[in-house]
């Protein structure tokens, strides 16, 4: 017991499982699996963007990638153009859209490399440029995906959504990379000290640069998905997970300094943040309300979660 | 005589605004007038005032991803208390400037991470923004309407404006004993606070004088729009930050300069009328802009290593 709760995760599965119990109280019930699984579903989108931002957060302070938004919204958009709502496609559409991941990450890490930008900087004029390219392609059109994939994300298989499955799948990639290959201990070890790392002979620069990779094809295929999950994609469909991105990261225990990162809390910060926004909704109060509620609950969650960081210090 | 660093590092946003003045002039004779650099220069005021603020916050090596909701949130507050009521309006907006005061005090204490608390306190900001204004509307007071519309001789207001900003921001950061203290903070904290300093009444300082700064912001976007909307200023955090960065700052080391911090504001405001000016596809616009601000930086690479070639004996 000591251990678990030892574990910087534990807190942010801890405050989703006490708001989901306080929804369920609230409907007497009625509506648990309805929202279980909407929980999963909406959870397993910030899992796959987040999971992506957590790699580049390890890299240390000021690696941040604000291009996930407008990365998402272009690989929806290219890749449910180029399908055309034609089931025979559904792969070449998946691998567009890591095709449009790959050229972002790698405009990324070039300008950061290059030009010696700050990774906010360089990843926020990135942005501008994919998002420009998405209105580019976008215009206005609403292509519908195809059916077969449509039914996929919408669909549940043994009363678990499938989206939360794959994310899971994902997840569980992710957290071997992170803890049982050289990869995740070196950038691990660059995020706690560049110069360090590079003196001990790790490639900083190549391990970087998988990192932005990584990161912008997540975001690319979760864009893919979302797309196709609710019917088509819309130039404002990442907007949202940009600051959803890094606050599941962050409230789910990784060290926003880098270097110290962890995969399982960032499933319970996701599920977290779907189900404040639900239990707020359930009580049936304003927006206004109900935003200021969220901001006070993830200060509160940072609050209460920076006691055992400033007790390692 | 061999140039500062400190004027090569300004050299760079005085020569992109100039060039980008020049292009406008040269697309659009008629801009050089009175009415037509006040046009083009108008809402460069209340930008220029968010990204000083965002620069105090800088200056302590934390960034803040509330400053668009918190503009937009004052916005709101002087289109309706400010105007009904006037001393009300005042109260709420010192309430507000305390309240980062007390921000900067418990991140510092809680060593909390400054991007998760102010994501956290946006969506406060935004919440309170929607709970005073639900709608779009409200009215300016008749001073700060009367300040930004005013026309006086020779020079226009918006420019005055600007260079007034400039000059007292760079009095108090660059030449008070209170703006050396706090950018020994973001230099190095410890060893200011060795010195005897009392980092928590610093670091509260560069908060409240932000949050001044950001309270002036949204007055004068009121004066200037007569209205107010809770998402008047979203756009406002990134063009900030963009701001700070493309006047010469860094996110790290209290290397500031509030000078070059309100020309990268003008640059950005400007980068806009020269695009359309270009007659560019309006698809487009977002992607130039990020390509302008991609071009800048190069160029102050490029500048660096002039100055570290020239540097060398």
């Amino acid at each position: 017991m000591k251990t678990l709760l030892s574990r910087p995760w534990i807190w942010s599965f801890i405050a989703a499982l006490s708001v989901w119990l306080a929804t369920i109280a609230f409907t007497g019930g009625a509506s648990t699996v309805g929202l279980s699984q909407a929980a999963l579903t909406f959870a397993a989108f910030s899992v796959l963007v987040g999971i992506g931002q957590m790699f580049v957060i390890t890299l240390g302070p000021g690696n941040i990638d604000l291009s996930v938004p407008a990365t998402m919204t272009l690989a929806g958009t290219v890749s449910l153009k180029y399908m055309d709502g034609q089931s025979g496609l559904i792969l070449h559409g998946l691998a567009i859209a890591v095709g449009v991941g790959v050229c972002v990450g790698m405009l990324n890490y070039a300008l950061i490399k290059a030009l010696r930008i700050p990774p906010i900087i360089a990843t926020l004029s990135m942005s501008f440029i994919v998002q420009s390219a998405a209105i580019w392609t976008n215009r206005g059109l609403r292509i519908k995906p195809p059916q077969a994939l449509a039914d996929f994300t919408t669909q549940t298989s043994f009363g678990i959504p499938n989206i939360a499955l794959l994310a899971l799948l994902i997840s569980v990639a992710a957290w071997v990379l992170l803890h049982r290959t050289p990869y995740g201990r070196w950038i691990a070890a660059i995020g706690q000290s560049l110069p360090a790392a590079r003196m001990a002979g790790i490639a900083v620069d190549g391990n970087r640069f998988v990192t932005y990779l990584l990161c912008a094809i997540l975001a690319a295929v979760c864009g893919y998905l979302l797309a196709c999950f609710s019917g088509g994609a819309a130039l404002n469909m990442g907007s949202e997970y940009l600051l959803m991105s890094i606050a599941v990261v962050v409230i789910g225990g990784t060290a926003v300094a880098g270097g110290n990162s962890n995969v399982p809390g960032i499933w319970g910060a996701s599920l977290f943040m779907f189900l404040v926004v639900s239990m707020l909704n359930t009580y049936g109060l304003g927006a206004g309300v109900r935003l200021m509620m969220t901001g006070a609950i993830i200060i509160t969650v940072i609050l209460l979660a920076s006691g055992r960081t400033a007790n390692l210090r | 005589m061999r140039i500062s660093t400190d004027t090569l590092r300004l050299a760079v946003p005085v020569a992109s605004l100039l060039l980008l003045l020049a292009g406008v002039f040269y697309l659009q004779p008629r801009a050089m007038s009175y009415n037509g650099l006040n046009l083009l220069f108008n809402l460069a005021v209340p930008i220029a005032l968010a990204t000083v603020a965002q620069m105090l916050i800088m200056a302590v090596n934390d960034l803040d991803l509330s400053m668009g909701t918190f503009v937009s949130f004052v916005a709101c507050v002087a289109a309706t208390y400010l105007h009904d009521a006037p001393l009300l309006g005042a109260l709420i907006l010192l309430a507000a400037i305390a309240t980062y005061a007390a921000l900067g005090v418990i991140i510092y204490l809680r060593n909390l991470p400054s991007i998760v608390v102010t994501l956290g306190m946006s969506f406060v900001w935004a919440g309170l923004a929607v709970l005073i204004l639900p709608v779009p509307g409200g009215t300016a007071p008749e001073w700060a309407r009367a300040v930004m519309i005013s026309k006086p001789p020779l020079v226009p207001m918006a420019i005055i404006a600007s260079a007034l900003i400039a000059v007292f921001a760079h009095l108090l950061i660059m030449r008070s004993s209170l703006g050396v203290l706090i950018r020994g903070v973001g230099g190095n904290q410890r060893s200011v606070q060795r010195a005897g300093w009392s980092i928590i009444a610093a670091r509260a300082s560069a908060y409240a004088l932000a949050a001044c700064f950001a309270v002036a912001a949204g007055i004068c976007l009121v004066g200037l729009t007569t209205g107010a909307d809770a998402n008047i200023a979203l756009r406002y955090t990134l063009l900030s930050i963009a701001g700070v960065i493309l006047g010469g700052g860094e996110f790290t080391g209290g290397r500031i300069s509030p000078i070059g911090a309100v020309i990268g504001a003008l640059t950005l405001t400007l980068a806009g009328s020269f695009l359309s000016f270009l007659r560019i596809s309006p698809d487009w616009q977002i992607g130039a802009q990020g390509a302008i601000l991609i071009m800048v930086l190069a160029l102050r690479l490029l500048l660096n290593r002039l100055e570290s070639k020239g540097g060398k004996p």
